[in-house]
């Protein structure tokens, strides 16, 4: 059986604590990795091995941070994301909250899909799965 | 010259886990100035030397095919100063690998007794496909990195089968 939404969060807190050397009070569900917890790039690298040792899931490359989709200039109409590119993003992240970003998909506020719930959401979908 | 620090490796299990050691000698330019007088083993050296001997373990689980680059520091606590005459000796486990990264974990050691621990994670870092511009080569591993390793095994130690002591 999955572990419950708070087991959940409980342990990615702890992750997301010990990878980015922040309190554990400060990450919040709606916390942002990047600008409220001052996440690096090569600190997404360290996540995932983290969330995957902690949740004995494997997370393939790209499937948590699509940066293939982040760094495709084809998706990117000035400082927009094109409606293919937001589409493409959007399928590859059913675990981000997109309501706010798609009003206005600015490439500079695609680091805010990255919350801590976005993180939560995503390792419960792993685990569903792997459960069913 | 190639920036070294670490003398030799003294086992090595090919995809597991390398010890190398470190013996600290009063003739080393830099000892001069950190501190005269007091002449100190930098910490920062430390952490460099086990980034050397788990990056080499990295490196060789992959056969050396890519460049190896230090990423992250992702824990480094070192409890005891290294001084002259003292040998340092660097334990490290890799912990997960795959195309990515690699992520090992480590102890220091200083005359036996253990003196801290330096987790790290290393980046693979392939010319093709960096938007850096790279050389071509493999500049990471192209010669006195790997030639520690050789000479490991000319004296004796094999990187596959058992944990070997020198």
């Amino acid at each position: 059986m999955a572990p419950s939404h708070d087991a959940v969060f409980l342990k990615v807190r702890e992750v997301l604590s010990d990878a980015l050397g922040v309190e554990q009070e400060d990450v919040s569900p709606d916390a942002t990795l990047q600008g409220d917890l001052g996440a690096e790039s090569i600190d997404f690298l360290d996540i995932v091995f983290r969330l995957e040792k902690a949740f004995a899931i494997k997370i393939p490359k790209g499937e948590l941070f699509p940066d293939e989709i982040l760094n495709n200039p084809a998706y990117v109409d000035g400082d927009r994301m094109t409606t293919a590119g937001l589409e493409t993003l959007k399928a590859a992240m059913p675990h981000a909250d997109f309501a706010d970003f798609e009003k206005a998909p600015f490439v500079a506020k695609v680091p805010d899909l990255f919350t801590v719930r976005t993180i939560v959401n995503y390792v419960e979908g792993k685990l569903q799965a792997a459960a069913a | 010259m190639r920036w070294l620090w670490i003398d030799a490796f003294v086992a090595f299990e090919s995809g597991r886990r390398a010890s190398a050691v470190k013996n600290i000698t009063l003739g080393e330019d830099y000892l001069a100035d950190h501190f005269p007088g007091y002449p100190v083993f930098p910490p920062s050296l430390m952490i460099e030397g086990m980034a050397q001997t788990a990056g080499i373990l990295v490196g060789e689980a992959r056969g050396f095919r890519e460049n190896v680059i230090l990423a992250k520091i992702r824990r480094a606590e070192i409890e005891a100063y290294a001084y002259p005459g003292d040998q340092v000796r660097y334990d490290a486990q890799l912990d997960s690998l795959d195309e990515r990264a690699g992520v090992t974990s480590g102890t220091l050691w200083k005359n036996g007794g253990q003196v801290g621990r330096v987790d790290l994670i290393f980046s693979h870092v392939n010319q093709a496909e960096s938007p850096l511009d790279l050389p071509e080569h493999n500049f990471v591993f192209s010669g006195s990195f790997v030639s520690l390793l050789q000479s490991f095994q000319a004296a004796g130690g094999s990187t596959d089968g058992e944990f070997h002591g020198r």
